[in-house]
């Protein structure tokens, strides 16, 4: 294997943490037996199908459901009138905040359509052919409005609006004033001006990036039964239980109590799979019913109406001194929302400038509505967007110096004590360690040679988040232990959770039963999401270890008749203090009747300390000059993991993180017409990488332990997809040339900057 | 609508029949009428191979197959791979290479590579890439899969 860790924390002596057993719930996912949300099936279940808006952009005049009605097999068709109305108020959803009125328009429309795709209606019959027939045979009459389709259109002034009743809030205050923008915010450090009046060089460029799509290959599904005592039971696939339960009862106005979910195994998420879509449509559609309705989307209504994460348009502007220093940094960030506000512009420009210290910065935020479907999270959502922009100008710098980016970074690294322009001071991070195990990696010292082929560096930062879990344990008298937990499982993490309860102990991952539960059956627990499951969740499995391990001291105590003072628990065993006496774990586990009872623990944890995570990525390319299209030869991605509990799916994540990045920099883009159609809404034509397209995957995991976490836990899932855009971008350069400043970077492209180099003769 | 047709066929070594209409597809057909919900269904156009299964040997997409067609044919899923002695060699490397995250295109990646090394017994690593390039992961980077598929490979060529 390609993998090498470079271990800051010294400790070497974890019988658990860092090893690499086989997942719990692997077997059935390698046979075809695990259960995901479009595996559902139940005694008399109808199947639910929804009517989608054709135009991007409409008022609905009118609705008539009565042909769909009378066909035989239908029995539910609803509209947003069969949704309760909502107040114009902002609630905590578990995810963030949302507009209680917009969720529900996002659901189902009210009065118009704010994008190609929106549900307008929905249907439930006895079998999905029916169900499809039958939304062909609602009539929805439209006025066709003009669409608005990129950030430049939308903060025109007199550009049509989506939300006739937005204003922009700016700076805190809500300004009065009509707009399509609906945010504006700021951070500041030092003076701006004075810092680039003291720079030597100053490079700006301007950046476009397509609208892009998380790309999970499960679909979106949600079964709900509305039974006759008004209990409500949701089964589906998301990355929060606990999110879907709040947002579902707040859009059927019900109390929470009465929705339990019931998280099934999830095929991907991204952050695409936290915000409610179907849910509430199948709760009242049964409802109206008295029978189960099961609803999947098409891979076509993936595509339209989920997802995707913001396209943007960032100008940034960095200046180094003499001494190649960077002095100051201003960066105007403006982000598509899509067809409701929220957007992720802030966590974008939270990470811009993230891994270098400068003690001059201005960044300017815009959260802008346009008529694509409502934005979402996507691995470090805005990061990538933002690191292309700040990368590559700092590649540019490191040019026109003539000196080695890593050097550079190096030079330049956010490290202890560095404040950054939103605010945190970073207490020990990994940034430097990165760097510096990239300049000493033998990818980073091999040649690369022949023509066309270069070679790019960028950095990437993510800040993870902590947040609500919930464990609870219970000890089995042959020395094992039942784990459950709330974190839906979408790569690893019922194992990588297990494990640091099973370090606690002193026993075997395997030794360790986790499940992952409804919401009726554990704590509240935030969404897998954030890079926070192995951190957080994790953190509430060790504490779960430390209550098991208090009450089995105490019942060993009990049996020799010792203070609990006396009782010293060691890798695995109980012994007296005098050592007359020891038992196993597993032995002291088979006497819990004849002591007292069964033993649990529980935790439940929002934890600070969350420690932010760096990465850096190395890869090699070639452009071929005929065509515009780029071949990824080598890539290396390095990464802070803080600790990897469970190294093979941290590799995993900085693999597939890559492999999404480098996706986002070389083809995927939201194609749409004149008319704001989307016009690439299959797997075809929204092109993923495929095995063909990828090298192997070198991954370097640093540990750089967090402070802040029992076993110094950064969290992983989400960095590796920052840096793979400004990297590629920076290798084009590095092989032909032309500076890429808008993503994709797809063949076209390409061909055009270099037709442009040459004098647009239209040879390269 | 006309009537539903009978067929009858074979999946996984057992002779089967079962009634479908003309408009369902054998990934239709297999996920809700038979049970057998370990083909998955990722986009319903033959674009990203969740669904694959075995039709005499051959790998196809069970999107892209109508029920009917699967009269008089071999099927192999996702459920007849392993065997009453355990995990075939390219489920045990799956899980010893940690080659899936979420799972969900599992199945299908293991169906291909099955193919694949049915009929090739030391496939190069461009080889593999070639044949699974019509299986879609989002999670992986493909390089655990790779590996792993190159692993079972030799294993079952000892």
């Amino acid at each position: 294997m390609a993998t090498k860790t470079e271990d800051y924390l010294g400790i070497t002596d974890y019988k658990v943490i860092g090893t690499r057993p086989i997942r719990h719930d692997g077997v059935d996912k390698v046979v075809g037996r695990a259960k995901y949300g479009a595996d559902i099936d139940m005694a008399g279940m109808l199947h639910g199908a929804v009517v989608r808006s054709p135009h991007a952009h409409a008022r609905i005049k009118s609705i008539d459901t009565s042909k769909a009605e009378a066909l035989a097999g239908v029995k539910a068709v609803i509209t947003v009138d069969d949704l309760p109305l909502q107040e114009d108020k902002i609630e905590d959803l578990g995810e963030g905040a949302a507009n209680l009125q917009h969720l529900r328009a996002n659901v189902l429309a009210d009065g118009k359509v704010l994008y190609h795709g929106h549900a307008v209606a929905a249907v439930a019959a006895t079998d999905i052919h029916t169900a499809q027939e039958a939304v062909d045979l609602i009539d929805v009459e439209y006025e066709v409005l003009e669409p608005v389709l990129t950030v430049h259109e939308a903060m025109q002034e007199d550009a049509p609006l989506l939300l006739e009743d937005q204003t922009t809030q700016s700076l805190g205050e809500d300004t009065g004033q009509k707009s399509n923008v609906c945010t504006h915010f700021r951070h500041e450090l030092g003076d701006v001006e004075k810092g680039f009046a003291e720079a030597e060089l100053v490079i700006e460029r301007e950046f476009d990036t397509a609208t892009v799509h998380q790309g999970y290959i499960e679909p979106q599904n949600a079964t709900a039964l509305w039974g006759a005592d008004d209990q409500i039971t949701v089964w589906c696939s998301t990355q929060g239980a606990f999110t879907v339960r709040e947002q579902t009862a707040q859009i059927l106005d019900v109390p929470v109590s009465q929705v339990k979910v019931v998280p099934m195994e999830i095929g991907g998420g991204f952050g695409g799979k936290i915000r409610i879509y179907l849910e509430p449509l199948a709760a009242i559609m049964s409802r109206k019913t008295g029978r189960p309705v099961k609803m999947v989307m098409s891979r076509t209504e993936v595509l339209q109406a989920t997802g995707p994460t913001a396209g943007s348009f960032i100008k940034c502007k960095m200046g180094v001194d003499k001494a190649g220093k960077i002095v100051a940094a201003y960066a105007y960030m403006a982000y598509e929302s899509g067809g409701f506000p929220g957007s992720w512009a802030a966590p974008g420009a939270m990470c811009i400038f993230a891994p270098y210290n400068i003690p001059n910065v201005l960044i300017d935020g815009y959260e802008v509505l346009v008529n694509k479907p409502q934005t979402m999270a996507y691995r470090a959502p805005g990061a990538t967007n933002a690191a292309f922009a700040s990368e590559t100008i700092i590649d540019e710098i490191c040019e026109q110096l003539d000196v080695d980016p890593l050097e550079f970074r190096l030079q330049n690294s956010a490290r202890e004590g560095t404040r950054r322009a939103d605010g945190p001071v970073y207490p020990r991070i990994g940034n430097e360690e990165c760097v510096k195990t990239a300049l000493s990696s033998e990818h980073y010292a091999a040649q690369l040679s022949g023509k066309n082929r270069g070679r790019g560096i960028a950095s990437g930062f993510w800040f993870n988040v902590g947040l609500k879990s919930s464990a609870a344990a219970s000890v089995n008298s042959d020395g094992t232990v039942s784990l459950v937990e709330g974190s839906t499982d979408i790569g690893g993490t019922r194992t990588s959770i297990a494990m640091q309860l099973a370090e606690v102990l002193g026993i075997r991952a395997e030794d360790v039963k986790p499940q992952v539960v409804d919401t009726d059956s554990i704590g509240d627990t935030d969404v897998t999401g954030g890079s926070r499951t192995t951190f957080a969740t994790g953190w509430a499995a060790y504490q779960c270890a430390l209550d098991i391990k208090e009450q089995l001291i105490e019942r060993a105590a009990k049996l020799w008749e010792i203070s609990t003072d006396d009782v010293v628990f060691d890798d695995g065993t109980f012994s007296s203090s005098d050592s007359s006496k020891t038992l196993s774990f597993k032995e002291l586990s088979g006497m819990l009747d004849e002591t007292g009872g069964p033993v649990m623990g529980r935790a439940t944890v929002n934890p600070s300390g969350v420690g932010g995570a760096f990465a850096v990525m190395i890869v090699d390319i070639e452009v071929d000059t005929e065509t515009g299209k780029v071949e990824i030869l080598r890539v290396s991605m390095i990464q802070d993991a803080g600790k990897a509990v469970y190294p093979s799916y941290v590799e995993g994540q900085m693999q597939g993180g890559t492999a999404q990045g480098i996706g986002w920099a070389l083809n995927e883009e939201y194609a749409y017409n004149g008319d704001g159609l989307l016009t690439n809404a299959s797997l075809l034509d929204y092109r993923m990488p495929t095995c063909l397209d990828l090298p192997m995957i070198e991954t370097h995991i640093v540990e750089v332990p967090n402070p802040g976490h029992p076993y110094g836990v950064r969290g992983v899932g989400e960095v590796p997809i920052v840096p793979p855009a400004a990297a590629v971008a920076n290798a084009i350069y590095d092989a032909v040339g032309v500076r890429m400043t808008n993503l994709p970077m797809s063949p076209g492209e390409v061909l055009k900057a270099l037709w442009a180099k040459n004098g647009g003769n239209g040879t390269a | 609508m006309p009537g539903k047709v009978h067929v009858t066929t074979t999946i996984n070594g057992e002779s089967v029949e079962f009634l479908c209409e003309p408009r369902q597809t054998i990934l239709e057909v297999l996920r809700d009428q038979l049970d057998l919900t370990g083909t998955k269904e990722g986009c319903s156009n033959g674009n990203c191979g969740a669904c694959s299964i075995l039709v005499n040997g051959e790998v196809i997409d069970s999107c892209l197959m109508m029920g009917v067609e699967a009269e008089g044919q071999e099927l192999t899923t996702i459920e007849g791979v392993a065997s009453a002695d355990g995990l075939h060699p390219l489920q045990q490397q799956f899980l010893e290479h940690a080659a899936l995250q979420c799972g969900i295109c599992t199945p299908g990646f293991i169906v291909a590579a099955k193919a694949l090394l049915d009929q090739e017994s030391n496939p190069s690593e461009e080889r593999i890439r070639l044949y699974l390039a019509g299986n879609l992961c989002r999670c992986t980077g493909y390089d655990k899969i790779v590996r792993a598929v190159q692993d079972a490979a030799s294993e079952m060529a000892e």
